[in-house]
């Protein structure tokens, strides 16, 4: 196990003093853990096979698995109490959580529980699921044994049906990229997004919408997943879009195009990390959860990206 | 604000930023009048195949231009004209439009009543006997196929001025544009972003996906009224 720097844990321990003093609704353990990067899938080709929707049992068991299809696909059902943001979590899982190097479901559903070297404890599946609310969805996580939990977790368990348990399979995660030899450069970046993206994400990065129903997520701005997400991180954003963007178009970019692009979108503005509101400032938020490849607390065109009290449209600690 | 709102709007933004509100009552007027009587410069009525209001006309593969977004109608027509649209029927009558003909054919059709209007943009579970359906809803991402709909919009209703709506749409001239992909008469779409999923379908997914969004708008009507029947 990596030994944690000194500084890191004094502040883990103000933030975990903060959080309780402020009673939030967050589980101050996933808060922390969710910054992890998954560990790399073993190689080779993704050989595992979720079973067909066809196949979901006409029993109550077959229920709660399309409950949790439903919501995993249409998470803004749980707009206003759960999630504050534009997202669904299919929007980075894609094919309902069914699709390999999409970070797929059926590839986590055996991994957890699992012990995290960063927060020194071992993390359950639902405090994983709830990372991906207080972050990704900008939100605030439904409560362990909770029926929107419950029905996630019983649909990954089918989407899982054969597969090994503690064994981690290819195709998990989003399959890593190497850093070009030259670097990333957003403002090479911006330039692809103009050409490849901006059809769909919209110029302004705020994606497009038909009537009340998001059809192009957002990549940035207020309905964007928020500083403290997976997404934000350039290395993780260049692996998902190598994969899986433009959609329809997966592995068409080069690594260079595809780092580049991702630097560009994550080096424009989006709802403030939550665990900011435990920290005393926008350099101890940084230094205590922002030591990877991304914008937080940079300057950007003159602009110290994070540096303002924008949470989006989430109120808080839920009260 | 619903969609013809927001195409209006659009349509707007566009006509304000080179004109004023008369020019684009004006541009709708002149796309009438070449829509009903041609512009005599070689271009013939548009509605001897396109219909009176529009509509097409399945038998003889006319497409429905009702309500097609201005900016799509536009560019279709520009890609008659530069060739990346191959079509012999066509291809003549867009070459003998100006600029000025395109754009206020292009306003005329859009501001008619299309399909579309109305469709809904909840979210529904695709049924998984349902091929065309799945296809639409969930697509076929073992070929690499997404759904229609995560581009041509909730009910294949269209999105923006890109992604053109798909139902009510004539399956007859729906099928022919796949195969004009897949045999290489079109190739004016923005990044390839059709081109490839029209090669990756399978003759049977195109028989199954154009009969669907043909009927897809009477389907939900029908569906909706049969709702109605059973909430007293
Ligand atoms: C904005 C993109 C985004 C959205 C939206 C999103 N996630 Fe995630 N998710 C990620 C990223 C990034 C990772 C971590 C990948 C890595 O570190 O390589 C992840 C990882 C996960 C994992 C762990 C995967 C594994 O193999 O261990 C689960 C489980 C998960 N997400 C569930 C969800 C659920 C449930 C939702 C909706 C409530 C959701 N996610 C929404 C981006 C997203
Ligand atoms: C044809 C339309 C289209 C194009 C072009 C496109 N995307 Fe996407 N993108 C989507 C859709 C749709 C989703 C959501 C996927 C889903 O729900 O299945 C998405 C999801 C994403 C996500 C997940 C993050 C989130 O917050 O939901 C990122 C990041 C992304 N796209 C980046 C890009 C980049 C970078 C490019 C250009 C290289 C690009 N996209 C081009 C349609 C597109
Ligand atoms: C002789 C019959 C005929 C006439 C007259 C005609 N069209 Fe067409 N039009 C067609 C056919 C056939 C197609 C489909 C061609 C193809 O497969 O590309 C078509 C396609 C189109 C399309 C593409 C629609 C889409 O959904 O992409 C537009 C736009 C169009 N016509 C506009 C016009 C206008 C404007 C006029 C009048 C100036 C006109 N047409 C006159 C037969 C005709
Ligand atoms: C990645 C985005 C994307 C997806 C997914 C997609 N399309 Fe398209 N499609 C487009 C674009 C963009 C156009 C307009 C091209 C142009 O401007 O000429 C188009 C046009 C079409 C047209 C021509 C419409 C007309 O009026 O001429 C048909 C037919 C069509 N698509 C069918 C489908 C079907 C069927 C599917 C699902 C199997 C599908 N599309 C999925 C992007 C997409």
């Amino acid at each position: 196990m990596r030994k944690l720097p000194k500084s890191f844990r004094l502040a883990m321990g103000i933030m975990l003093a903060n959080v309780t003093l402020s009673a939030s609704a967050q589980d101050p353990q996933t808060e922390r853990d969710y910054q992890v990067p998954l560990p790399p899938a073993p190689s080779g080709d993704a050989v595992f096979q979720p079973p067909l929707e066809s196949a979901i049992p006409d029993n109550q068991y077959g229920d709660m698995v399309r409950k949790g299809r439903d919501l995993f696909v249409d998470t803004q059902q749980l707009r206003g109490t759960h999630v504050f943001n534009e997202q669904n979590c299919s929007n980075c899982h894609l094919d309902a959580g069914r699709m390999a190097n999409s970070a797929p479901m059926w590839a986590a559903f055996g991994m957890y529980p699992a012990y995290r070297g960063k927060n020194d404890k071992v993390n359950t599946l639902a405090e994983r699921i709830q990372g991906c609310f207080t972050y990704s969805m900008n939100g605030i996580p439904p409560e362990t044994g909770s029926e929107s939990l419950v029905a996630l977790e019983t649909y990954f368990h089918w989407l899982a049906t054969g597969a090994p348990v503690n064994q981690a399979m290819p195709g998990r995660g989003y399959a890593k990229l190497e850093t070009p030899q030259g670097g990333y450069d957003p403002e090479r970046g911006a330039q692809v997004y103009a050409e490849q993206c901006a059809v769909c994400h919209g110029s302004d990065g705020a994606g497009q919408k038909v009537g009340d129903r998001q059809v192009f997520p957002p990549l940035w701005g207020d309905g964007a997943y928020n500083w403290g997400a997976g997404m934000h991180r350039v290395n993780t954003a260049a692996a998902f879009i190598k994969a899986n963007m433009p959609l329809g178009k997966p592995y068409s970019l080069s690594d260079e195009d595809a780092w580049d692009v991702a630097a560009f979108i994550n080096s424009h503005e989006r709802p403030q990390d939550p665990r900011r509101r435990g920290m005393e400032s926008l350099e101890a938020t940084d230094r205590t959860f922002h030591q990877h490849s991304g914008y937080y607390g940079d300057d950007v065109g003159g602009q110290r990206l994070g540096d303002h009290d924008n949470y989006g449209a989430n109120p808080g600690s839920g009260d | 604000m619903n969609k013809r709102t927001r195409q209006l709007s659009s349509l707007l933004v566009i006509w304000g930023a080179c004109a004023s509100l008369p020019a684009w009552a004006d541009a709708i007027q002149r796309g009438q009048a070449i829509a009903q009587q041609g512009n005599g410069q070689g271009a013939i009525a548009c509605l001897s195949c396109h219909g009176p209001q529009g509509e097409g006309n399945a038998a003889g593969g006319f497409p429905r231009l009702a309500g097609l977004p201005a900016g799509y109608l536009s560019h279709q027509l520009r890609s008659y004209r530069d060739g990346t649209r191959q079509n012999p029927m066509m291809q003549p009558f867009a070459l003998a439009l100006t600029d000025e003909d395109i754009q206020a054919v292009s306003a005329y059709y859009a501001s008619l009543e299309g399909e579309d209007v109305n469709l809904p943009t909840s979210y529904q579970a695709a049924a998984p006997e349902n091929t065309a359906e799945w296809l639409a809803e969930r697509g076929d991402w073992e070929n690499t196929i997404p759904a229609c709909n995560q581009c041509h919009g909730p009910n294949g209703q269209g999105v923006g001025d890109t992604f053109p709506p798909l139902a009510g749409q004539h399956a007859s001239y729906l099928a022919a544009q796949l195969n004009a992909w897949r045999n290489g008469t079109r190739s004016n779409d923005p990044n390839g972003l059709m081109q490839g999923i029209a090669e990756r379908l399978s003759e049977e997914q195109i028989g199954l996906i154009t009969a669907y969004y043909a009927t897809l708008p009477e389907q939900l009507s029908a569906n909706a009224a049969a709702g109605q029947e059973e909430t007293p």
